[in-house]
């Protein structure tokens, strides 16, 4: 049977942006749809009805929401390259750290870009950074890109532009040597700058989200 | 070799139930911590120091940590009983949506039931139907979320009830009457060894609640 996967995504998340980097990984052909976020279309809304949000995995007509479901069920169905570790511990492990980027680590870039208290936001994102890095190795999942580096995108290439676009401290080499290093060796590849946003095009993008949630009403 | 288990909890925790429920369902011999959260243990803050939370699976002597992510462990590590997970890959990942889906979307909105009161307290009980409308609608006809078998979801979900009749009693509302599918789901689950002795009694939930309540002004 042929298999048919479409992903529903949006070019400047982040979430999105994880499960083209696995499929990519993993080398399976996709048909990706662009999804105006503004004015969400009837496929989206028929494939994530709870949520109404991107990613969507659609394999075989049958849809997977949520960033991380997707990254292990892409892990789970297509078994080569294997993007989880094997250990159980391991595996906890990863999860935990990925969960830590979706929520903690983004909660405390948000009350960064509120700009109320900078200074402390910044500093309790830097000690927040810092637990992440110790995680590190080559890679988040040993040698090679794994379930961990793909969720940790989101920091190399997202809430690192939050420090240039709120005008704060960036992460820098001496502050954060081995993140540095790994951003620096996701940059050299070629199938990770194929899954980003162009840095010239998502800043701008950023710069406005951060104005409109700066001015939004509380 | 023996597996040393040991579980950092509170009795009231529905997070921490979670566990339990699992590692009954599997049999699983363990360790019982009591933790007090107003006064963190060493122990506690060395297996958690991200988050300084409960609960915490202490496995020959490795953390882990979240209640959902511990589950996973528990199904992977002991593997040779009663899956907690379905074997397709298409429906894990529903189970993990909808798992992901309690977390997200049940635990904020009940704990603004029984912490906020007036125009707030209102708010939030309409999203709190409306959340469950969505769990009847993905329950369905079926016996468990999970299917035939009691599974993930269910354990993610069934230890909100012992918190139900303090959500009742300060939202002023029945959950057999907004939500009776909930309510037939909940008595199956019941007759599961697992979940009647691991779910605290609801009246000494309420009890603890009221203690809650007290520290925010609300009594």
């Amino acid at each position: 049977m042929v298999e048919e996967v479409k992903l529903l995504g949006m070019w400047a998340s982040p979430f999105s942006r994880r499960i083209e980097l696995a499929l990519k990984l993993k080398g399976i052909q996709y048909e990706y749809i662009e999804e105006d976020l503004k004015n969400k279309s009837p496929l989206l809304l028929k494939y994530n009805p709870v949520h109404r949000k991107v990613p969507v995995l659609v394999h075989n007509g049958k849809p997977v929401a949520e960033s991380l479901v997707i990254l292990e069920y892409i892990d789970e169905t297509w078994k080569d390259n294997p993007l989880l570790p094997q250990d159980p511990g391991d595996r906890a492990s990863a999860r935990f750290w990925a969960r830590f980027i979706d929520e903690k680590l983004s909660a405390a870039v948000r009350k960064v870009i509120m700009g109320e208290e900078r200074e402390k936001a910044l500093e309790e994102y830097f000690q927040l950074l810092k637990m992440l890095e110790n995680e590190l190795k080559d890679f988040f999942g040993g040698e090679s890109l794994g379930y961990l580096d793909i969720a940790a995108m989101t920091v190399a290439f997202w809430f690192v532009n939050v420090q240039e676009v709120v005008g704060v401290e960036p992460l820098t080499e001496e502050k954060f040597p081995i993140l540095d290093k790994w951003i620096c060796k996701l940059q050299d590849m070629d199938v990770v700058n194929e899954c980003r946003p162009p840095k010239e095009k998502l800043l701008p993008h950023m710069r406005a989200h951060v104005e409109a949630s700066q001015s939004a009403p509380k | 070799m023996a597996d040393e288990v040991v579980v950092l909890d509170t009795w009231a925790s529905m997070f921490g139930m979670r566990v339990r429920i699992a590692l009954a369902e599997k049999v699983i011999k363990y360790e019982y911590k009591e933790q007090d959260l107003k006064n963190k243990s060493e122990l506690l803050l060395k297996m958690n120091p991200v988050h300084k939370k409960i609960p915490v699976l202490i496995h020959n002597g490795k953390p882990v940590c979240e209640s959902l992510i511990i589950v996973q462990y528990i199904d992977e590590v002991w593997k040779d009983r009663c899956p907690l997970l379905p074997s397709d890959p298409y429906q894990r990942a529903q189970a993990r949506f909808w798992a992901d889906f309690v977390d997200a979307k049940v635990y904020p909105v009940s704990r603004r039931i029984w912490a906020t009161k007036g125009e707030e307290q209102e708010a939030a009980k309409k999203e709190y139907f409306e959340t469950y409308k969505i769990l009847e609608g993905e329950l369905g006809g079926k016996p468990y979320f999970g299917g035939e078998t009691f599974g993930f979801v269910d354990i993610a979900l069934i230890t909100f009830y012992s918190w139900f009749y303090a959500y009742e009693t300060f939202g002023n509302f029945s959950m057999e009457a907004e939500c009776p599918k909930i309510i037939a789901w909940v008595k199956r689950c019941l007759q599961r060894e697992s979940v009647a002795k691991t779910l605290p009694d609801q009246k000494k939930v309420l009890d603890f609640v009221v203690g809650l309540r007290k520290n925010l002004g609300l009594e």
